[in-house]
């Protein structure tokens, strides 16, 4: 079976634990504003390849990968899960570490033949990155061109699944970094019990040659990258809402 | 033989005969804890640092050199003490009277001493020249007596380069130890039984170690007048701590006293102090407070070690190396890991008195390490990169457990093994001079033999292997030759009395090679089995330039085509210089790790078939060429790591640099923390789980 791909990292320290060799997915199905991926929006391109090529290269240098593995993301690594489905099983056969870094915007509770994928997914997976654009579902909508309403499914049929969850956020200035959203967010995923972590990333402007590339207009235009501080303490509100729902 | 200071110490072979490994093994405590017991700097130290920045910002401002002899020639005694504040240090001693001052050493060569002074603002005393030009020879001068015309073209044409044969060579590590374990007295009386029991045949090579034997046995006995001058009686051994380091500064002193050679390194000194200060702290006699300040005042010396040098020297090397370097660490052949509480007191100093590239505190990396001992050290190494990391695991297999690494990544066992340092042959030039039949693509002038040319418009690969084999093995042997002659002279003309004389009897000496250019002829290679690469050449008919036609594996990809040729002209090239005598039965083994001298070799070579254009820098060491290696770090780091280290035992080096955003998550905004916000009881009773563990990719 072959997936299409945009491109790989040998050396991803930033996508899940220890060193991952990281593959980005070809093709999106959200917009965000702030995307800083938009070469890998359009589905049906990019490189084709297997899962037995995937795990040769893995395997080639196992060495620095001891205590990372495979993670990966996109584009929108779930618009492929059939592939997905059949890398991660061949990986879990040597023992290999799986995280998905994902939108869950594909997910959808009320198709059974979804669920039943999703299901079959998470036998071979180890964590999954889930990213919450927005806790409220109109500015969810707002940012995405989706509301979050399966996405908030999704983290909930991982809870039930057992599968280690990392969340990530991104904060963007005037967007997504409203003190109510965000210990709402911290309240919703306070009390997932299978959260193991909480990945907040400040909003930054690196993308935007890639819009030029492409010649298309860059959305957030004009708005600065997020300086650390901020993004300390949009981490410190999402915390406070954990704390709530977890009485502590 | 027993000594008063030994008490304590658990005995072995090392009561019998010169040998500190043995001392080492029978007595250290591996330390297994974490940093929690390190203390900060004392008043004094603060003091004398400070005082020390004073002088640093002087120098800086007189535009690099504070002061400087151009009349005393600089000897393990030429000097009365010098001081910082004599009250405050609790370890003594300088270079020369002062610090800061530096001293004139002119064995090497003496158009280098006097260019020295002179670049500097300085003029060398007359008398002092028309010595060394008259009356007493240097090393320098040696050479040149002894060179063939072909080596100096190939010296000139920088197919050949950085060669020491005007300055001093280094990467000779003395065994320090051994004057602060056994005492200059003992020391002495092993070298006359040495002396003694020579050959007694007068063949040169017996001549020739009977007089450096003797030369050693008068450089111990300097030691012990200039470490009288401060006060100290070193004929016996160091009976506590702060005796041991000093003593063995004092062995470090009289070897910079003595060479300005292009690396002077400590060797592997901080598992042996921990044992003198497990038994004080034990005994009561020294609190931390007191060990830490005496590390601290001792790495202090060694940040003010200083030379004479060039402002050419300094290009050639990115600025005015010393490479004082001490090893860290490692893996005992029984299996113990060597981390003490000393290896934490070293590395502790870049925060006691900040970050410094002086001395190259190398950590010699294990996966066996103690998991708090690694912890440690990504936390310095995040804090101040400050600190080198090398293989153990690998260098341990040849070496052992008591060798150190001398100048970046040469190993040697100390007292044991030395090396003679061989600089760089440029193999991207080389391969030119293949495809020109021996011209200089830069100059035009005929260096190698005339072997013939390659002719045709496109080259084609199995013609150009054959030609290139045959002008690495032209290169190889007048390379090799040139190296006999350096080392005959330095030998001759600027031995290193002192260093030698804390060696064993019996040395192995490392005769190192080196290789410049490899990612540029990898590639070249590629290009012309891959692709089609068309030459272009002047109206003389010299190809000096090329066009390639599509496109080519390149080296750093791990990519096995062109990753295979590295290896195999390394290895090849390898083969080649074993096939010639060595001087002093040298053991061959080659390098590939220029580390900023890439940009002068890069400079004086020409277009190349990769696609390289004249001048451009080749890329450092065994790295790949730059922007060539698109696979990510793993890929390019697994390229390098396929080339063949027994070929190449002299080190590889892989520059690599990385934004910190791109090694990790900032912990101030990452998860791993979450534990510590969200756990109301920081021992979990509460039953919430511990997030940061979660974050073990092995947890199942």
């Amino acid at each position: 079976m072959e997936g299409l791909i945009h491109s790989k990292e040998s050396f991803g320290t930033v996508d899940g634990p220890g060193i991952r060799y990281v593959i980005f997915m070809q093709g999106c199905p959200m917009r965000c504003l702030y995307c800083h991926n938009p070469d890998t929006w359009e589905p049906g391109k990019g490189e084709k390849i297997t899962a037995e090529e995937i795990l040769s290269e893995y395997n080639k240098n196992l060495s620095f990968y001891k205590n990372g593995g495979i993670t990966v993301t996109g584009g929108e690594p779930l618009l492929q899960i059939d592939f997905i489905i059949d890398l991660f099983r061949k990986a879990k056969l040597q023992n290999i570490h799986t995280c998905i870094d994902t939108s869950g915007a594909t997910f959808n509770p009320k198709s059974a033949e979804c669920v039943e994928k999703f299901s079959e997914l998470m036998k071979y997976t180890d964590l999954v990155m889930l990213d919450i654009k927005h806790i409220d579902p109109e500015k969810h909508k707002a940012l995405t061109g989706m509301d979050n309403k399966n996405i908030l499914a999704f983290a909930k049929f991982l809870e039930e699944k057992n599968v280690q969850l990392w969340i990530r956020h991104i904060i963007v200035k005037g967007y997504t970094d409203s003190k109510n959203d965000l210990i709402l967010l911290g309240k919703f995923i306070g009390k997932l019990r299978n959260l193991k972590a909480l990945d907040v990333l400040p909003y930054h402007t690196m993308g935007v040659g890639k819009y030029k590339e492409l010649n298309i207009p860059y959305p957030l235009e004009g708005i600065e990258a997020l300086p650390l501080s901020d993004a300390v303490s949009a981490k410190e509100h999402i915390l406070s809402g954990i704390r709530e729902v977890r009485g502590i | 033989m027993d000594f008063e200071s030994w008490k304590g110490f658990e005995g072995g072979t090392w009561k019998k005969e010169v040998n500190v490994r043995s001392f080492i093994k029978h007595n250290f405590t591996p330390y297994d804890g974490d940093e929690s017991f390190l203390v900060g700097p004392t008043q004094d130290t603060l003091d004398l640092w400070n005082q020390v920045m004073e002088l640093s910002r002087q120098e800086r401002e007189k535009g690099g050199v504070l002061d400087m002899d151009t009349k005393i020639i600089s000897t393990i005694v030429s000097h009365g003490p010098g001081y910082l504040d004599k009250d405050k240090e609790r370890i003594v001693g300088f270079q020369t009277d002062k610090p800061f001052k530096r001293a004139l050493m002119p064995y090497g060569g003496i158009r280098m001493a006097e260019k020295a002074c002179k670049d500097n603002g300085y003029e060398l005393d007359p008398t002092v020249k028309e010595f060394f030009t008259i009356h007493r020879k240097t090393h320098n001068a040696g050479v040149f007596d002894a060179y063939t015309p072909e080596m100096r073209a190939c010296r000139s044409s920088h197919i050949i380069t950085g060669l020491p044969d005007a300055y001093g060579r280094g990467r000779i590590i003395g065994d320090y130890r051994r004057v602060a374990l056994y005492g200059i007295d003992r020391l002495i009386e092993d070298k006359y039984e040495q002396k003694e029991t020579t050959r007694t045949a007068m063949y040169s090579h017996i001549i020739q170690e009977r007089e450096e034997l003797s030369e050693q046995i008068r450089a111990l006995d300097d030691l012990k007048k200039m470490a009288l001058s401060y006060g100290f009686d070193i004929s016996k051994p160091a009976k506590d701590t702060k005796e041991a380091i000093q003593w063995l500064y004092f062995g470090y002193l009289g070897a910079v006293k003595e060479q300005n050679g292009a690396a002077m390194s400590l060797g592997r000194t901080s598992t042996f102090l921990d044992i003198y200060a497990e038994r004080d702290l034990k005994n009561g006699v020294y609190t931390e407070t007191e060990l830490q300040e005496m590390i601290d005042h001792f790495i202090m010396k060694l940040r003010l070690i200083k030379f004479a040098r060039t402002p050419e020297y300094n290009d050639l090397f990115s600025g005015d190396p010393q490479w004082v370097t001490e090893s860290i660490g490692g893996v005992a052949i029984d299996g113990r890991h060597m981390v003490t509480k000393m290896s934490y007191r070293y590395l502790h100093t870049l925060e006691n008195l900040g970050a410094a590239p002086e001395p190259n505190l190398t950590v010699l990396w294990s996966t066996r390490l103690p998991e708090n001992f690694k912890r440690f050290c990504a936390r310095i190494s995040i804090e101040t990169s400050s600190v080198q990391y090398e293989n153990d695991d690998l260098m341990r297999f040849t070496h052992g457990d008591d060798y150190a690494i001398a100048c970046c990544v040469s190993s040697m066992v100390v007292g044991k093994e030395m090396q003679f340092f061989g600089a760089r042959a440029n193999l991207a030039k080389c391969l030119l001079y293949a495809i020109n039949g021996g011209i200089d693509e830069i100059s035009g002038k005929q260096i190698a033999p005339e072997y013939r040319p390659i002719t045709s418009e496109y080259l084609d690969y199995d013609e150009v292997m054959q030609k290139f084999e045959a002008m690495m093995e032209w290169l190889a042997r007048v390379y090799v030759h040139t190296l006999n002659i350096i080392h005959y002279m330095h030998d001759k003309y600027c031995y290193e009395k002192l260093q030698m004389a804390l060696h064993d009897k019996k040395v192995t000496r490392w005769f190192a090679t080196g290789i410049a250019g490899l990612s540029v002829v990898a590639d070249s290679l590629s290009a012309i089995k891959y692709a089609k690469v068309k030459t272009i050449r002047n109206e003389e008919g010299i190809v000096v330039d090329y066009e390639i036609e599509g496109d080519f594996p390149k080296y750093g990809n791990d990519d096995d085509r062109v990753d295979k040729i590295a290896y195999d002209i390394v290895h090849r090239f390898m083969t080649h210089i074993r096939k010639h005598h060595t001087y002093r039965d040298g053991i061959p083994t080659t390098s590939i790790l220029t580390i900023t001298s890439n940009v002068v070799y890069g400079k004086n070579t020409g277009a190349t078939p990769d696609g390289r254009k004249r001048g451009e820098a080749f890329a450092p060491g065994a790295n790949p060429m730059h922007r060539r290696d698109t696979h990510g770090a793993v890929a390019s780091l697994a390229s390098v790591a396929k080339l063949p280290f027994v070929d190449a035992q002299d080190g590889i080096s892989n520059t690599f640099s990385i934004i910190p955003g791109a090694l990790g998550k900032d912990d101030k905004i990452f998860a791993g923390d979450l534990a510590i916000d969200i756990d109301c009881c920081a021992n979990g009773a509460c039953g919430t789980p511990t997030l940061f563990e979660g974050l073990d990719a092995n947890e199942d």
